[in-house]
């Protein structure tokens, strides 16, 4: 596949070809590919937009799909507007990337001074004599929350967000794509973005539904790749349609894939199991194919499809040429002097292999001792009834903190089975942990809350 | 359970999920003699907040710090009275 530095979303779709029979789908309608020939979803205004610098805020991500077919090569900049922007937020992104315009599917209310123009889109369509003309690189911003909560602003291009394709698919028909995640987001948009440029279709996720109605609603589609958090594969696991979707291929991404979560999914779908790092900083880094946990500890110091990997005191770090061009508004520079971009991930080698140990800033300080909350529920998510595990500190007047536990299990429990569980999870912390990482206390609960990012909601104490 | 009763219960428990051997709980046993370190007892006071509601040591001054089992109990009988007044 040709990357894409000068084709324009359009063109690439167009290249690729059988629009008859490729879709995208969302919660309220499907649209085949060939239906945006000459047509737009947008009332025709995006030639009001050539050269200018728009923010896209849709509530419905399929609209948000077509606007972005439509308007990359068009505008000079683009800014993925997630839904839970707030309005300083919004603010504040919109004079840092001097937007002109917002384009939006419903009404705005906050009060928007200097943002001249609302251009209206939606998912319906109508007849438009398109003259693409001479196009240019349209920069593509996507926000990510930073620490402080202000977001940081990243810009990709087309060039840097697309994907070489899988060419290991071997299936009878066209792959449908599917991801829990938010197109907006840099994991959904290159899911969006592989699907469209490979020549295939995408059933697109929505803030507004559970799992159960997500996975109630793409169930028909005929999905053949999903993708998504392992906690969203926990959920899915547990909710009553877990067997609406049976998609061959399933990727994690965005969290730690145990091996425990590796296993059940292959065994539930009977699917081939990939994990993949991937951030909006350093770029998708690479995939782990083997069914394994964790990667082998041979391609550090290498270059696995197109990505150099390096370990450095306990860190991932990566570099790729699809590492993002640079942050707008004040922010330092993505990354380092020689192009590694620091993950933030912490890995420890065990035997041949290199394993995820947690994020290096959520780490538990027990009397002086180091902890990742990620390790625990590692261990916790081995007992075959655990379905879902959190870890985290609470603080302790004794030690500073201490390591706690909560976890959901299968199935319904009574009081003396929550007890008899609780006390064999006990058992398997001791067995697998040293002491000052086995929780003090483990409780039972109905859920954990999991983010919109379709990541496990931590808390910091 | 009186106080005194949840407080050996969860020293016991304590004790055996780290396998460690208990000295006998007298009242003037030593605290560093009972064979619990500084994390089992920090275990002992996180579960001791869950059961019992109270956390003597948030707010203990250094010369109060208890130093045999006895102390310990009385530390939070006295919280416990505390509380329910």
């Amino acid at each position: 596949m040709q990357p894409y530095e000068h084709k324009s979303l359009w063109d690439a779709i167009y290249a690729a070809g059988n629009l008859q029979e490729r879709f995208l789908c969302g919660t309220e309608r499907v649209i085949k590919l060939a239906e945006l020939e000459q047509c737009t979803s947008l009332r025709g205004r995006a030639e009001t937009l050539r050269g200018r610098s728009v923010l896209l805020r849709t509530r419905d991500l399929l609209a948000s799909a077509l606007a972005m077919i439509e308007l990359d090569g068009i505008v000079r900049r683009m800014v993925l507007c997630p839904p839970d922007l707030k309005t300083d937020d919004l603010l504040y992104v919109a004079a840092a990337v001097q937007a002109d315009a917002i384009v939006c599917d419903g009404t705005i209310v906050e009060d928007l001074h200097g943002i001249a123009e609302l251009v209206p889109c939606g998912t319906e369509l109508e007849p438009h004599a398109f003259q693409r003309g001479a196009q240019q690189p349209t920069e593509w911003i996507l926000l990510t929350s930073g620490t402080t909560g202000t977001p940081k602003m990243v810009v990709h291009t087309l060039g840097t967000l697309g994907m070489a394709v899988d060419s290991s698919v071997l299936l009878d028909r066209r792959p449908v794509w599917c991801s829990f995640y938010d197109i907006r987001r840099y994991g959904g948009l290159c899911i969006f973005l592989r699907a469209l440029l490979g020549g295939d279709s995408m059933v697109i996720s929505s803030v507004c539904e559970t799992t159960t109605e997500f996975l109630e609603r793409v169930g028909a589609h005929g999905i053949t790749h999903m993708s998504g958090t392992p906690s969203h594969w926990r959920r899915t696991i547990m909710s009553p349609a877990a067997r609406c979707i049976s998609p061959p291929y399933i990727r994690m991404s965005g969290e730690i894939a145990d091996q425990a979560i590796l296993d059940r999914v292959r065994d539930f779908y009977q699917a081939k199991v990939a994990h993949a790092f991937a951030s909006t900083e350093a770029g998708v880094g690479f995939a782990v194919n083997d069914g394994l946990a964790g990667f082998p500890a041979a391609w550090a110091g290498t270059r696995q499809s197109e990505v150099d990997i390096k370990v450095e005191d306990g860190a991932l770090l990566l570099r790729s040429r699809r590492n993002a061009i640079r942050y707008l508004g004040k922010n330092p520079a993505v990354c380092g002097a020689d192009g590694f971009v620091n993950t933030g991930d912490m890995v420890e080698q065990r035997g041949d292999r290199y394993y995820y140990v947690g994020r290096r800033d959520g780490m538990i300080n027990v009397g002086g001792l180091k902890i990742h909350p990620e390790e625990v529920e590692t261990v916790l998510q081995m007992h075959p009834r655990v379905r879902m595990a959190l870890a985290h500190a609470r603080k302790n007047s004794i030690t500073g903190s201490l390591v706690v536990a909560e976890v959901v299990l299968d199935e319904d429990h009574d009081d003396a089975d929550r007890t008899k569980v609780a006390e064999e999870l006990l058992h398997l912390c001791r067995s697998q942990l040293p002491a000052h990482k086995v929780p003090a206390t483990i409780r039972i609960v109905s859920e954990l809350p999991v983010a919109v990012t379709g990541k496990i909601v931590r808390h910091g104490e | 359970m009186s106080v005194q009763s949840s407080v050996k219960q969860q020293f016991t428990n304590v004790a055996k999920q780290q396998n460690i051997t208990l000295a006998p709980l007298t009242d003037d046993l030593g605290l560093l003699d009972s064979g619990l370190d500084s994390l089992c007892l920090a275990v002992v006071v996180a579960r001791l907040e869950d059961e019992l509601g109270v956390d003597p040591f948030a707010s203990t001054e250094e010369s109060k710090l208890p130093v045999t089992v006895g102390d310990f109990v009385h530390l939070y009988e006295d919280a416990v009275n505390k509380k329910q007044k």
